[in-house]
């Protein structure tokens, strides 16, 4: 699979030159610090058209001053955005051509539905018939026709978060930028936003800004991932680029569940693993060079003992709904193992890899960063 | 069986307070009305409540509303934007400010009073300070304006509290919201802020004014024997007339207005702290 580095250069080179002709938002060398203490660090990222960007990481990551900082309720302590070729930082929110759905809704409540929506475009002077169409387009946009007396506090969570969205919308921005906003609502209203929202995203054909810590949800939505932690940008890509090549043990352990060993590379396409070798795909690591060695549970096999690469025994079962999590002690180490196979405890099994599925990742050059938290 | 007796044992420590509220309450709140329905012979009669309408008394009574009205708008329009600024300290400074504002209140409401009148006399302390500078003396001692300066000076406190603690309630994200869809700072104060606060704002209302319209501490020290408050009025009826009968029915009058203040005020408050 690997292609001639010239080739995978001039790749390269063509997407950033797609990119460059529709980058609408640029950060550039944002730092941010709240008494002392650095929030972001010389961050630099670039927003598309009509991108679905998410913004993930635990919470004090940064992600959520980051788009404060887009939407101008707080001021970098240096660096620029530039927002359609020109840099916006010295404009008050209410200048710039994006809104934001609040963390919370924060809908105002001595108003009613419709009062809500019509806030920006009143401010704007817009006539009182375009207002109506547009308060019933966006009542429509967002599945509740006819809300437009209702006060906020008569309607559920996910309703709240739906008006604080038309609310936002019917002002027609460039960029939309959403904190966390299925935060407060349960688990299947999530999952229903979660689609709403990104056929809002396709209808409207405008930029989404997300910032959450649900790899789930930022997986499920999102063109572009950006994962951040301490105020760093750890990795960005597509949530395919994300969950199977994740570039350090910080981003494996985020997203998803993993298997993260401390291996060897003993040369190109074969790492040894607990005393175990195995066949792998990666190159260019060196030859007996220490580095971290990623496994997503779903991409273990079990087998019988004399077909696995390493024995072990199963500690732990529990049942899933989709797939049995099991527990299997080899080499002493645990290896986490998603099966639709159920294998009962103290059953001797061999454990197979595919050479594809072993993701292999550089040891962190220093001690901070492999002592990096993580919360989910 | 265990919660009944809780049930009951919790029943038992609201006897106090019922045995308090009809004692000191109730019991004369009746004896009020009573005596303001009442004459000397203890026959039935409504010439206390009337006694209202005597020039006199009808004076006292319209200045008493003017002086109140004005000194619960001005304690409004010093308390909202003090209030704000105190909303917009961060918490270290802003609980050592609202300590500041409480601090007065710490000492006698008399004292406080009767300080005021050493300062505002024709030789008190601010006009001896003017004389030394040269500049023209300040003469408002036993005019309706030294009435007004003790009200505020005294009410303020009441005003500036309820607001404040409205504003701080209010989230960030609301204000920012508005911010976010256009709205400049004087819109977002006229359209989300003030309308927001409203509830704390009906609240100082009442607490001046009420207080304000029954005083007669601050119109006898600071307004001189000339200038009667219907306060004051009552108060003479009780002390130096022994007239009970007229006294009660003047008060049954006031509290009339009162219970008129108050309802204006939840009028315009749907849903908050009056209900």
């Amino acid at each position: 699979m690997q292609l001639p580095f010239c080739t995978q250069a001039l790749i390269s080179l063509i997407r950033e030159v797609v990119n460059l002709s529709h980058t609408l938002i640029s950060l550039q060398n944002i730092t941010k610090s709240f008494n002392g203490e650095v929030v972001i660090d010389d961050l630099n990222l670039n927003i598309h058209e009509n991108e679905f960007i998410t913004l993930l990481g635990p919470s004090g990551c940064g992600k959520t001053t980051m788009l404060r900082i887009i939407g101008g309720f707080e001021t970098p302590d240096s660096g620029s955005v530039i927002f359609n070729g020109k840099n916006i930082i010295n404009l008050p929110p209410n200048k710039r051509q994006l809104n934001t759905v609040f963390q919370k809704y924060a809908l105002f409540m001595h108003m009613n539905v419709a009062e809500n929506i019509a806030f920006g475009l009143k401010i704007k002077n817009k006539s009182d018939q375009y207002i109506k169409d547009k308060i019933k387009y966006a009542l429509n946009l967002v599945n509740l026709d006819g809300y437009e007396n209702r006060k906020p506090d008569s309607l559920s969570g996910g309703q709240q978060q739906r008006i604080a969205i038309a609310r936002a919308i019917v002002n027609e921005p460039k960029v939309l930028l959403l904190d966390e906003p299925l935060g407060a609502l349960d688990l299947k209203l999530r999952q229903d936003m979660q689609y709403e929202l990104i056929r809002l995203k396709n209808e409207l054909g405008i930029t989404f800004i997300y910032v959450t810590h649900d790899q789930e949800e930022a997986l499920t939505m999102s063109d572009t991932i950006v994962v951040m932690n301490q105020g760093y940008i750890q990795q960005m890509g597509t949530p395919e680029d994300i969950y199977n090549e994740p570039e350090n043990a910080f981003v494996a352990d985020f997203i998803g569940e993993s298997n993260i060993i401390a291996s060897t590379m003993i040369r190109d396409r074969l790492v040894e693993i607990l005393g175990a070798k195995f066949e792998c795909v990666d190159t260019g690591f060196g030859t007996n060079k220490p580095v971290d060695v990623v496994i997503r549970p779903e991409d273990i096999d079990l087998v019988k003992p004399s077909e696995g690469t390493i024995q072990g025994i199963v500690t732990h079962l529990i049942f899933k709904g989709v797939h049995y999590e099991m527990e299997v002690t080899a080499n002493a180490h645990e290896w986490l193992v998603h099966s639709t196979d159920m294998f009962p405890v103290g059953t001797e099994v061999g454990i197979h890899v595919d050479p594809f599925d072993i993701q292999i990742m550089n040891k962190p050059e220093s001690e901070d960063e492999e002592a990096v938290g993580v919360e989910e | 069986m265990r919660r009944l007796s809780e049930l009951k044992n919790k029943r038992f420590l609201a006897t106090p307070y019922f045995i308090w509220s009809a004692a000191f309450i109730i019991i004369p709140l009746c004896m009020v009305f009573y005596y303001g329905l009442t004459d000397k012979s203890n026959s039935f009669t409504l010439e206390n409540i009337m006694s209202i309408g005597s020039i006199e008394n009808f004076k006292a009574l319209i200045l008493s509303l003017a002086l109140s009205l004005v000194s619960t708008l001005i304690c409004l329009l010093l308390a909202y934007p003090l209030a704000m600024i105190l909303n917009n300290l961060n918490v270290n400074q802003s609980s050592f400010m609202v300590l500041i504002f409480i601090l007065p209140m710490w000492m006698n409401f008399l004292l406080r009073t009767l300080a005021w009148q050493t300062l505002l006399e024709k030789t008190g302390v601010i006009n001896s300070l003017l004389n030394l500078l040269h500049l023209p003396t300040l003469n408002i001692i036993n005019t309706p304006y030294a009435i007004i300066l003790g009200m505020v000076y005294n009410f303020l406190p009441f005003m500036i509290l309820p607001i404040y603690n409205v504003l701080i309630k209010i989230d960030k994200n609301v204000i920012n919201a508005a911010r976010d869809l256009g709205a400049n700072g004087f819109q977002t104060f006229g359209k989300i802020i003030f309308p927001l606060s409203l509830p704390g704002v009906l609240s100082g209302i009442t607490m001046v004014f009420v207080p304000a319209l029954t005083t007669f501490v601050i119109s006898d020290l600071l307004g001189g024997s000339k200038i009667l408050l219907i306060g004051n009025v009552i108060e003479q009826e009780f002390k130096q007339s022994s007239n009970w009968h007229a006294g009660s029915g003047l008060s049954l009058v006031l509290m009339i207005f009162i219970i008129i203040s108050m309802l204006i005020t939840e009028k315009y408050d749907d849903g908050g702290i009056m209900s």
